[in-house]
């Protein structure tokens, strides 16, 4: 992809199916998601929205930033509203009840509407193997209620639910591994991704939307609110993510692990703690430790890769 | 063509319905007594008799939640669970409600843990009285197969447009063996017409649902939500009219049995009014003047029927198989209680909790009732309820 970098912009529909003017946050690392998400769909869509950020900041009644089908229901339940979309689509075209065309059905919703509250629909969708993709726009706390820990916040961040105090660092467990729990259902394709690399998520989320079965996109979203960092620094704070080894870029197709971006060298992790006011509170003991579990992570990832 | 009336439980005979109304998505999750009727349905898919997507979700909570998606792009949608089921559908009952997607369901009512109780009741209907669907209870099989297909008919018309909800008890509806009346395809295409949602999920067509209110709409929103499922009352009338018309057997709100000039009534919803009108009889042969009236149609709450069938009696007396704990006794007593408290002439209303957990109510036994409840109103000893049958 890099080689032809210069012209892919070019390639990229203008079209905004996540219209401008909704209500994010400056510098919004998942609003920025959302729109190459959608680029990379195009109209054929329904999308399947969960409650949080997203849906709270795109649908005041009786607005929407929405050009494509769109409904949200609940917070925990959007697999499953999935499954009976994907399922009901297609036996009423069968029985010739609407017209027959390619309608992708695509889940967006947040960490703890997917590690957390939604996993269980999550889990069931993914087994039942419906022809759906599922991509979960992670900014690693519960934001949208005001910054509580989710089971996708990483160890050591301070939240409103596990604050950094006199006896405690905040998050005292590890970030759950959902693409790897997405993995582990066997679908044909798992990948991870962030908007600081917008060509490679789209590639990914069009590669989803046109596997038939179910697919899984986990997308890092940086949240100026919620990390305590600053808002023009949101791109690079994706990219150092990437590049600390802390937020891997990769697929799995088809059981076969790949790395997007194959680093020679991870940045030390600190490059990426030190722009952000929820690891500011972290001594230099815990971010070796931190630093300890992201070699071992890396290594245990490029250990699948090197199996594929 | 013919109906053809044969001995089914009652379970498959919904089975049937579901596939003479060509149903499109089944989602369901197995928990007794509703387990007959999704297993029947999925033999049906399974053998291509009925030509459905049939989910098997992983809980109750996905088993609404897929059939909102299934609604939502225009497919026929049914459903059925009980008890605990039914409770952890909870939150998702509300969403079909109020986005206006016209999901059926059967219910085959079940008692609430703890203690586990797998035998029926209403205790789990009742938690659901506020969620804003039609309710209809069946008094036998043949009631519960007319009342699934008169559900799609009536949650796919245009003016309504909810979901609803069938209520048979369990096991002594679910698994009873009745003789029911099975019609031809032809008679059922003719009565149920297509399911026409006028607002899909449609890429052609692109609309937002289930965007958030913000406190100067959702009032108005929830109006609009009163309105339209008080107005539906037009619909299901209408359609018991014409089902009626169709198959000879004409369904109504509240159904009055032997309750001409009787000064005593008793209400009963649900399959224990079969074994109250022996009761009824039997009070009436020994010179008694009691009747009996059938509620059906739970939501929208039939006030004006409620007020016309009870006018003359001097005692009404209501049998609640649920409990509102700590407060004024059963929740139909309740209602009935309120809606008739501004009438100028009403009778005395004095209620009964009983049939908990599958507890058995014997002719007998309404006959105890009956007989406690008239004492009760001549000593004035008025309580807010009852407990009938408990043990002390």
């Amino acid at each position: 992809m890099e080689k032809y970098a210069v012209f892919v912009p070019k390639l990229v529909t203008r079209r905004e199916n996540f219209a401008p003017g909704h209500r994010a946050c400056l510098g919004c690392g998942e609003a920025l998601a959302v729109r190459l998400a959608c680029k990379a769909l195009g109209q054929n869509v329904i999308i399947v929205s969960a409650t949080g950020c997203m849906e709270v900041i795109s649908t005041p009644l009786p607005y929407t930033s929405w050009r494509v089908p769109w409904i949200h229901t609940l917070f925990e339940n959007t697999a499953a509203v999935a499954s009976g979309i994907e399922a009901g689509l297609k036996v009423i075209m069968r029985k010739g009840k609407r017209l027959a065309e390619e309608v992708k059905v695509v889940v967006m919703a947040g960490d703890g509407g997917t590690s957390d509250i939604g996993l269980q629909a999550l889990s069931g969708a993914l087994e039942r193997r419906h022809d759906f993709l599922y991509i979960c726009l992670d900014n690693e706390a519960y934001m949208n209620t005001g910054i509580q820990r989710s089971s996708a916040t990483p160890y050591g961040a301070s939240t409103t639910t596990a604050p950094a105090g006199k006896v405690s660092i905040g998050q005292v467990t590890w970030k759950k591994n959902v693409p790897a729990i997405a993995a582990a259902h066997d679908i044909p394709y798992v990948a991870t991704a962030c908007p600081s690399y917008p060509f490679d998520l789209m590639a990914k989320v069009a590669r989803g939307a046109a596997i038939h079965g179910p697919a899984y996109v986990h997308i890092l979203s940086v949240c100026p609110t919620g990390w305590r960092s600053a808002t023009d620094l949101t791109v690079r704070i994706g990219r150092l993510a990437v590049e600390t080894g802390v937020f891997p870029l990769y697929e799995v197709e088809n059981g076969k692990y790949k790395l997007s971006i194959d680093l020679p060298q991870l940045r030390p992790i600190q490059d990426y703690l030190k722009l952000q006011g929820r690891f500011r509170h972290l001594s230099e003991e815990i971010m070796k430790e931190i630093q300890n579990r992201v070699n071992e992570e890396y290594a245990k990832l490029k250990e699948k890769v090197a199996c594929a | 063509m013919t109906e053809q009336r044969i001995g089914i439980e009652v379970s498959r005979a919904i089975a049937i319905a579901t596939k003479l109304a060509n149903v499109d998505v089944v989602s369901a999750y197995p928990i007794t007594p509703q387990t007959h009727i999704v297993e029947d349905i999925a033999e049906l898919v399974a053998n291509g008799e009925l030509d459905a997507a049939y989910i098997p979700v992983e809980s109750e909570h996905s088993a609404m939640s897929a059939c909102l998606g299934a609604a939502a792009v225009g497919a026929r949608t049914f459903t059925a669970t009980a008890g605990q089921g039914l409770e952890l559908m909870h939150e998702v009952l509300y969403i079909a409600s109020s986005m206006r997607l016209p999901v059926v369901m059967a219910v085959a009512n079940r008692a609430l843990s703890a203690p586990l109780s797998i035998w029926g009741d209403h205790s789990d209907v009742m938690a659901t009285r506020d969620t804003g669907w039609i309710q209809i209870f069946a008094a036998n099989g043949q009631e519960t197969f007319d009342n699934v297909l008169c559900a799609f008919r009536i949650a796919e018309d245009q003016r309504v447009l909810l979901p609803v909800m069938v209520h048979l008890d369990g096991f002594h509806l679910t698994h009873m063996i009745e003789p029911i009346y099975i019609p031809e395809p032809s008679q059922v295409d003719k009565f149920l017409p297509q399911n026409q949602y006028p607002l899909p999920l449609d890429p052609n067509k692109p609309i937002t649902m289930g965007a958030f209110a913000p406190p100067d709409i959702y009032t108005e929103v929830k109006k609009a939500q009163q309105v339209n499922l008080t107005a539906a009352k037009e619909a299901i009338l209408q359609c018991w009219k014409e089902f009626g018309d169709c198959f000879g057997r004409y369904y109504s709100p509240v159904e009055s049995y032997r309750g001409e000039k009787a000064k005593v009534l008793l209400l009963v919803m649900g399959s224990f009014s079969e074994t109250a009108m022996s009761a009824i009889d039997i009070l009436r042969g020994e010179g008694k003047e009691v009747g009996l009236i059938k509620l059906r149609l739970w939501r929208p709450f039939p006030f004006d029927e409620i007020r016309r069938a009870v006018r003359g009696a001097e005692v009404l007396i209501i049998l609640d198989r649920a409990l509102s704990f700590g407060g004024p006794g059963g929740p139909v007593c309740s209602e009935i209680r309120s809606a008739l408290y501004n009438e100028d002439k009403r009778p005395k209303v004095i209620g009964f909790v009983g049939g908990l957990g599958g507890r058995d109510i014997s002719p007998g036994g309404f006959k105890e009732i009956i007989n406690r409840g008239i004492e009760i109103s001549q000593t004035g000893s008025e309580r807010e309820f009852e407990m009938f049958g408990v043990r002390e």
